[in-house]
């Protein structure tokens, strides 16, 4: 992700700076550690988890922190450790996938707004205002109740509400782009909006919309855990920190440190997004609109 | 307010007053040991480009400089050193002793609250005044500079009114405790021109009719000569030269105060023939980059080598009029070639 | 009525048909006959028939969607298809635990939030500062679902204090009601008071740069009295936009938390009906959801042109 914004500004020296810059800087360096621990441990378990994450072992069930299992297990024996690393690869689905439906529909959806302005803004607007009425909770429940319950319906769901949110980020920030002088010499020069759109607009504005996904991202893992927690989201067998949550509730009287860890591991997932959100935003040409 | 003050001794005496910024190149010096005094009725011109120390000055006598900013030397206003005095103390002269007018009446008045309160509020926390006392001298007040109908227009928010009576309504409340001192910095920058000589008159008529003393804070000597009995060059946080204002503005001797004037659009004179805008070389250096000696050295026409190292001494031009220079005999020929001086 | 809100009440109007028309038609490509739910698989074809004309399903789709949008006009809701009961009697009573819920939540994040923020933003830059925006952070990481988990296993589970769940209902007396919710409320608000004292802060420390908060000093008034008379109801106005948008997240977090409370509330009821193929209910509460979420944006709208004053001249 930092190359990708390191990349919008010329200059190898450049690049460097900006680099040694976001090094020192605490919200982009904590968040970047967490994020990179998330991604690894969804690539370690693709390959090894300490158990099978489905495997019950009913002579192990509700076994404390012990060596042979770390984290302890749940009712059916499961490793409690093993299905959170798992866990960790259906979040970072969610979320790209999540992320990237809005990133593509809804910022083509403002560049469009933005260069075409008149009826076509108007509409984008009207579009955005009224999806805004379906967090993503509601519209997955609409969805759900079409296509049934899954994850990739809830990533759906999800993908779906993050496109209004994108297409009025990239509206406002492209319309200030447009305003520049640049721009202004280049439609002197002649050049239509699709190419002033892809030339000057989209590279100006990439940064913004990049620390948005960041954002996104955290709140489609937010999201998917709910939906996972009330049932509507993945299903069994896929491991998933919202439905260890769901099952963890159950037997809280047993076991109240069955609610701890998947908990976490979602909390130390969105809060490294947001810190590294958050560094992006300060790293990134503050000239550039910001758009709550 | 301290009646056992003569009436000779200066209402307001800035000694040695030093504004050192926090920037990220470091300690900026932004005003540089500067004097003056002011008595009651007089009325004093500041001038100079943006970046000169003026504002920073005004800013100091405020008490309002921005957080970080070190100040050291000696204010005195009525006998009492601002500069010692505590905050709260502080809070009890700004809006009742010293009153300031500000550069922009778009955005010096707060949007979201009626004018008349606006005015009003230096009353009642002053003066102690209810609600609806207050309103009736802040409705005087409007009257009395200048708005028509103030009574409803007390009642009007602030983008309701023009420009021009939005700094109306800035003067009135500036004024509404009677301050002893008065600073306008920059008030009618930002109003149309048909609109300036109005605000600078009513400025004047108010100062003359309350007997108050006048800081007049401007880049534009047209607006400065207009109005204020003496005049204060700064350039780089010092004063180089100031004086009576018919005695500097006959003899313009500082090559900065030349340039000043040399960047005047000379219509009246020029008419006829290509009018020419002088401007002075180069730019404003940064507070941080300032030579040992002279500050204006790197622009300067006729600058010299020790100008950049030596401090320049005080030479006295004629009676009350000095300029800080090196070369005061050299600059008097005309620093920016012939036709500059009137 | 000023132009402002004529049109503003225009755009609500326009959203609402809209959000309608969406909600419809997502109903109606649902797969399945509702009078072959209601009467079973097994069920003869003429009294499926009649079923069906009884319901009004053999109406055009234009027709029933205009005789929907005309019942809700009307206060009519419907027929629920697995309790065969008005639709309002349904949800009424579960909105009287999801709206205090959500309007309970959204005054103590609302509370926090401006606490938090303007002591922020007094303090700029300093360890409380600091503090604030750390613990905000960590504040909008945690899921709310899984802090009502937390503070059940701690507060009715380990101390005691609180029942583990459930509702007594408003006929208990208001104490008890309050007390069922105060745990869910905690639950939802703790992120939104992240997110608002994050707002807060920075709407008000943009305030104090602005000229009139120097005029203002200007005027004798001290720091504190600048921050309080000038700055907090000029940064209000964000404040408000962001808690406006932010209800929506609030309402379905409530449908979500009353899950954890087992609170019987409109997400129960949503999520019994979607078990159940209610087409009725589903099409009902979403519609009512969105319809909150859309008149709270409508009211944040109004409450702005009260706010500033700038807004009923300009832009109308």
């Amino acid at each position: 992700m930092a190359e990708a914004v390191a990349a919008t500004r010329p200059g190898a020296a450049a690049r460097r700076a900006w680099l040694a810059r976001a090094l020192r800087h605490p919200s982009f360096v904590a968040g970047g550690i967490l994020t990179l621990l998330l991604v690894g441990v969804a690539l370690l378990s693709l390959v090894w988890t300490p158990y099978e994450p489905t495997s019950m072992d009913l002579k192990a069930r509700y076994a404390p922190v012990s060596w042979s299992h770390l984290l302890g297990t749940d009712r059916f024996g499961r490793d409690v450790l093993s299905n959170i690393m798992a866990g960790a690869q259906l979040s970072i689905a969610v979320g790209v996938v999540a992320v990237l439906i809005g990133v593509t529909l809804g910022s083509a959806l403002g560049l469009w707004a933005a260069a075409r302005k008149g009826w076509v803004e108007e509409l984008v607007m009207r579009f955005s205002d009224f999806a805004f009425a379906f967090p993503a909770i509601l519209s997955a429940i609409m969805i759900t109740v079409i296509l049934g319950p899954g994850a990739v319906n809830s990533i759906l769901a999800i993908g779906i509400f993050n496109i209004p949110v994108f297409a009025r980020l990239t509206r406002a920030a492209a319309n200030s782009v447009w305003t520049r002088e640049f721009v202004l010499a280049a439609r002197a020069a002649g050049k239509g909006g699709f190419r002033i759109t892809v030339e000057h607009v989209l590279p100006n504005i990439l940064s913004v919309i990049l620390v948005q996904a960041t954002i996104q991202f955290a709140i489609a893992i937010l999201a998917e855990a709910a939906l996972s927690y009330l049932g509507i989201g993945s299903q069994p067998p896929q491991p998933s920190w919202g439905r260890m949550l769901n099952e963890a509730q159950l037997q809280m009287y047993k076991n109240a440190w069955l609610a701890i860890y998947p908990g976490i591991a979602i909390a130390v997932s969105v809060l490294g997004l947001n810190l590294l959100g958050d560094g992006l935003r300060d790293l990134t040409d503050p000239r550039l609109v910001r758009q709550r | 307010m301290n009646a056992a003050m003569s009436d000779d001794a200066p209402l307001l005496a800035v000694q040695d007053l030093t504004v050192t910024l926090r920037t990220p190149r470091g300690p900026a010096p932004a005003v540089r040991g500067l004097d003056f005094a002011l008595r009651r009725g007089e009325k004093l011109g500041i001038v100079g480009e943006s970046g000169c120390g003026k504002s920073m000055t005004a800013l100091a006598l405020m008490g309002l400089l921005p957080d970080g900013a070190a100040v050291t030397g000696r204010i005195g206003l009525e006998g009492q050193d601002l500069l010692a005095l505590p905050e709260a103390a502080l809070c009890r002269i700004r809006g009742n002793r010293i009153g300031m007018i500000f550069q922009e009446p778009m955005t010096s008045l707060n949007p979201l609250h009626r004018i008349g309160r606006q005015v009003a509020e230096p009353l009642r926390l002053h003066r102690g005044l209810d609600a609806g006392a207050a309103r009736a001298r802040a409705i005087e007040l409007l009257d009395r500079v200048g708005i028509p109908d103030a009574a409803r227009r007390a009642d009007a928010y602030p983008h309701e009114l023009s420009g021009g009576q939005r700094q109306r309504a800035m003067i009135a409340l500036a004024l509404s405790c009677d301050p002893a001192v008065l600073i306008a910095d920059e008030p009618t920058t930002a109003l149309d021109v048909t609109i300036q000589g109005q605000i600078l008159d009513l400025i004047e008529d108010l100062v003359e009719e309350r007997g108050m003393a006048l800081i007049l804070i401007s880049h534009d000597l047209g607006v400065i000569g207009e109005v204020v009995d003496r005049v204060m060059v700064m350039y780089g946080g010092m004063a180089v030269e100031r004086g009576p204002v018919d005695a500097v503005f006959d003899r313009l001797t500082h090559p900065y105060s030349q340039g000043l004037f040399a960047a005047l659009p000379k219509l009246r004179q020029d008419r006829g023939a290509a009018a020419r805008l002088r401007t002075i070389p180069g730019r404003v250096p940064e507070l941080a980059d300032l030579p040992a000696g002279c500050p204006f050295t790197p622009r300067c026409p006729i600058a010299e080598e020790r100008c950049g190292v030596v401090p320049p001494p005080v030479v006295t031009v004629q009676a009350g009029h000095e300029a800080v220079c090196h070369r005061v005999e050299r600059a008097l020929e005309g620093v920016f070639g012939p036709g500059v001086r009137s | 009525m000023s132009l402002f809100i004529a049109k503003r009440f225009a755009t609500l109007v326009l959203t609402l048909v809209f959000t309608s028309a969406i909600v419809f038609t997502v109903m109606e490509i649902l797969p399945g006959d509702p009078a072959l739910l209601i009467l079973g698989i097994d069920a003869p074809a003429e009294a499926v028939a009649s079923l069906r004309s009884q319901l009004g399903l053999d109406r055009p789709p234009v027709e029933r969607y205009l005789a929907w949008l005309g019942g809700i006009a009307a206060g009519e809701f419907g027929q629920s298809y697995t309790y065969q009961v008005p639709v309002w009697d349904l949800i009424g009573d579960r909105l009287a635990i999801t709206l205090p819920l959500t309007l309970f939540a959204m005054v103590l994040a609302i509370l926090a939030a401006l606490a938090m923020g303007i002591y922020a933003a007094a303090r700029h830059n300093r360890a409380g500062d600091l503090a604030v925006m750390t613990v905000s952070q960590v504040g909008i990481s945690i899921p709310n679902f899984w802090l009502g988990i937390l503070l059940i296993s701690a507060f009715a589970v380990g101390l005691g204090w609180f029942s583990a769940g459930g509702f007594p209902g408003w006929g208990a007396g208001i104490g008890p009601a309050l007390q069922a919710l105060l745990l869910p409320a905690i639950s939802l608000a703790v992120v939104q008071a992240a997110i608002l004292a994050r707002v807060t802060r920075s709407a008000m420390l943009e305030v104090m740069r602005e000229d009139f908060v120097r005029t203002a000093r200007a005027k004798g008034l001290s720091r504190r009295a600048v921050l309080w008379r000038h700055v907090v109801r000029n940064a209000l106005i964000p404040v408000i936009t962001i808690t406006g948008l932010q209800f929506g997240f609030l309402l379905t977090g409530a449908i979500v938390v009353e899950q954890v409370f087992n609170l019987p509330g409109l997400g129960r009821l949503v999520f019994s009906a979607i078990s159940d193929r209610d087409v009725e209910v589903v099409k009902n509460c979403v519609m009512l959801v969105a319809f909150l979420v859309i008149a709270i944006n409508f009211a944040v709208d109004m409450l702005y042109a009260a706010i500033d004053p700038r807004l009923k001249a300009a832009d109308a």
